[in-house]
């Protein structure tokens, strides 16, 4: 890439924050974002993120991001992921492992349903002042 | 199918027991009879949190808050709200409040939680430098390069009121001054990342999930005293934050956001990093330079201070992860929005690391002066498995612990020196009746006299001493002559010691002595250690009464401290016994105990 101009920059944030509220990077309106700081990872979040990755890919899924993120905050309930679905609440489910990454994909993204005993209902994005 | 609405009740245990489960057979019975099941979702949830009012119901999309839902009330909320549309007044939070508040963001258990430095941390990608840049990341370093000169840079950290989040609160903006007043020359920009404190991973969490606030912070700073170089010595035991601040730093040398003349302005900064061996003294600033140099890190004596004279002899400022990303944001926002957070004498907010026994362990950030108990059982949503609060420790083993009558202090860095403790980096472990404090203030001591580097005598030989005497106490072997010799060698240690390792490796034992004087007394002369930590002073009992003579606990005992015949009551030889707690565990009539 080459090195950016103040003009450059400003640009670059104007289009990426456009695409952050449109949450839509290529034609990817569903969101799963996968909490990978070293709680995360330590509870198996890369476990949880590959078993996210194959389920989507099982069913063909196009119009899915799977992103990574740092750490949410929740420690006691990692690994912690977030799904963003047009049309349905945000929400964080804890204590996600490979069997729960899968009904997720199912249940949650393809189903349109919300998985009992798992949500967190915490999102840090709407509910925690930001600064 | 797809559902319109989602029912959400609380599963938590604290919920359950005051009749969440049937409140949720009630509303799938009732949304059944309104012909709406294929519609609304009822969906049980991890605990909202909100233990006191529960049953809690939310209603999504809305975000309706509903509290203390009795199964009688379920009809009119589904009649009322999921098939009118009209909310329930009578059942909405905070029912004194005459205009009743709908939205979950009105309620104050939420608000207690304000994120300054953690404001990217779980949203964006930390390996993408997109997503730091939508957030309005590296604004903070156009202002500062093309509008504000370096002296209005550090004007406005001045202003902010902001203070050293890594543990002793020097005024952040009063470093950067004494390094800017220096003569022109090479200067140094340095992050310490070096954290260390058991139980604290603030920094940690920072630099995985915001790594790029801490480059554009450094960079910043630079610019303000005039520094070419950074270097963040992080610690080699953190591999995926050294990683993403790799990947950070080239991203940002990429889009020259770092490296020669910064987006055109014609100012130039790079940032190295430096590991660190996981030494606890090289968090101390002088033996950090030492360590970046490639010495033995050690500290020296001050003055002069880092920023006159520090790497190489050069001037140096070196701040704290958290202090750093606190920066970029008060740049863009302003030092008057920033010195309106906090309390009088401590800005802004503060993360903690909450750990021990409580429910919700995880990291959290509140504005200066939240208190202790909004902080354990508000957000840390309270002890785990109905235990009683006993303590609360900060500030590592630097640090001191907090006793239950001083769960409302508001907490800054004065309030907690007053109860001798300190903040600290920001570790908060919270303990229960079922921890002996003797055993912790020995825990602590035992990692600073590990941890102590040697160079001075204080620190060295007084806190094995002190160590020696807690280990001897906790033994059963201890008396009344040992607290006063333990006194003495705290304030010895405390006044006389080179750096602050060794100038409050003995708070922690200070502090207990101030507040549980009773429980070392407990170990001195009655020899009990009242939570059954330190074994030495367990002794196990069988009750002849319940005893049957089974022969099981004999069997079991891997001393053969246990005799006795069949059908007959067994003893326990004291003077065998190693206090396994097996044959408590395998005693079928419950006749053995300990205490």
């Amino acid at each position: 890439m080459a090195k950016l101009t103040l003009a450059d920059l400003r640009k670059m944030r104007e289009e990426k924050q456009q695409a952050m509220e449109m949450r839509d990077a290529s034609n990817k309106d569903v969101q799963v974002i996968v909490g990978m700081g070293t709680c995360g990872i330590a509870a198996g979040a890369k476990d949880t993120f590959t078993a996210l990755v194959n389920a989507i890919n099982e069913k063909g899924l196009t119009n899915v991001l799977i992103r990574q993120t740092g750490c949410m905050g929740l420690c006691h309930s990692e690994p912690t992921v977030e799904v963003v679905v047009p049309g349905m609440p945000t929400v964080i489910y804890g204590n996600v492992d490979a069997a729960t990454a899968k009904s997720l994909v199912e249940k949650h993204i393809v189903g349109h349903q919300l998985i009992d005993d798992k949500i967190l209902d915490r999102p840090s994005i709407d509910i925690i002042k930001n600064a | 199918m797809a559902y319109e609405s989602y029912v959400l009740v609380c599963g938590g245990t604290a919920c359950c027991s005051s009749g969440g489960t049937t409140v949720v057979e009630t509303f799938k019975k009732e949304l059944e009879a309104a012909g709406l099941k294929d519609k609304v979702q009822v969906v049980v949830t991890g605990c909202l949190g909100f233990c006191e009012q529960g049953p809690i119901v939310k209603i999504l999309p809305q975000g309706t808050f509903y509290v203390q839902v009795k199964p009688e009330d379920v009809k009119e909320i589904v009649a009322e709200h999921l098939v009118k549309g009209r909310v329930v007044q009578r059942l909405c939070y905070d029912p004194e409040q005459a205009k009743k508040l709908v939205a979950e963001a009105n309620i104050p258990f939420y608000q207690k939680q304000y994120r300054i430095v953690l404001r990217n941390c779980g949203i964006i990608d930390p390996e993408k430098i997109e997503d730091y840049i939508a957030r309005d990341g590296y604004k903070a370093i156009e202002k500062v390069l093309f509008e504000m000169t370096p002296e209005q840079v550090v004007e406005e950290i001045l202003k902010s009121g902001l203070r050293g989040r890594g543990g002793a609160g020097f005024p952040t903006g009063m470093k950067w001054k004494f390094a800017q007043q220096q003569p022109k020359g090479q200067k140094y920009m340095v992050c310490n990342a070096d954290e260390g404190d058991p139980g604290a991973y603030m920094d940690r969490s920072t630099l995985e999930g915001d790594p790029h606030s801490i480059l554009e912070a450094m960079t910043i700073a630079g610019y303000a005293i005039g520094a070419s170089k950074g270097f963040i010595y992080i610690r080699a035991e953190y591999p995926l934050a050294i990683e993403r601040l790799q990947i950070a730093i080239k991203q940002a040398h990429e889009l020259g956001l770092l490296g020669e003349d910064i987006l055109g302005s014609g100012f130039s900064f790079d940032i190295e990093l430096r590991f660190g061996a996981g030494a606890f003294v090289c968090g101390e600033e002088t033996a950090l330079l030492q360590s970046i140099e490639g010495n033995r890190g050690m500290p020296k004596p001050r003055p002069p201070f880092p920023a006159v004279k520090g790497l190489w002899g050069r001037p140096t400022v070196i701040n704290n992860v958290e202090t750093l990303a606190n920066i970029p944001v008060i740049i863009n926002k302003g030092a008057d929005w920033f010195n309106k957070i906090g309390t009088a004498t401590t800005k802004g907010t503060k993360v903690f690391a909450l750990t021990g026994k409580v429910n919700n362990s995880g990291l959290i950030e509140v504005p200066m002066g939240t208190t202790l108990r909004e902080i354990i059982f508000d957000i840390g949503g309270g002890i785990r498995g109905g235990h009683q609060f006993k303590a609360a420790q900060t500030g590592g083993p630097s640090g001191g612990i907090i006793p239950p009558q001083f769960l409302d202090t508001p907490i800054d860095y004065e309030s907690l020196a007053k109860i001798g403790s300190i903040m600290g980096s920001g570790g908060l472990i919270v303990m229960d009746e079922t921890d002996c404090v003797v055993d912790v203030a020995r825990f602590y001591l035992d990692f600073t006299v590990d941890e102590s580097c040697g160079k001075c005598a204080p620190c060295r030989i007084g806190g094995r001493k002190l160590l020696n005497y807690l280990k001897k106490i906790t033994d059963g072997r201890g008396t009344e002559q040992d607290i006063k010799d333990m006194q003495a060698i705290c304030d010895a240690m405390n006044k006389a010691s080179l750096c602050g390792l060794g100038q409050t490796a003995s708070n922690p034992v200070r502090s207990t002595l101030r507040y549980f004087m009773d429980e070392y007394m407990e170990h001195i002369k009655d020899k009990k250690c009242r939570a059954g930590k330190c074994t030495k002073l367990i002794q196990y009992k069988i009750d002849p009464a319940k005893c049957k003579g089974c022969t099981l606990c004999a069997r079991k005992c891997p001393a053969n401290a246990i005799t006795g015949t069949v059908k007959q009551p067994h003893v326990i030889d004291p003077a065998k016994c190693i206090k396994c707690g097996q044959c408590e565990l395998n005693c079928k009539f419950g006749a053995i105990s300990h205490g």
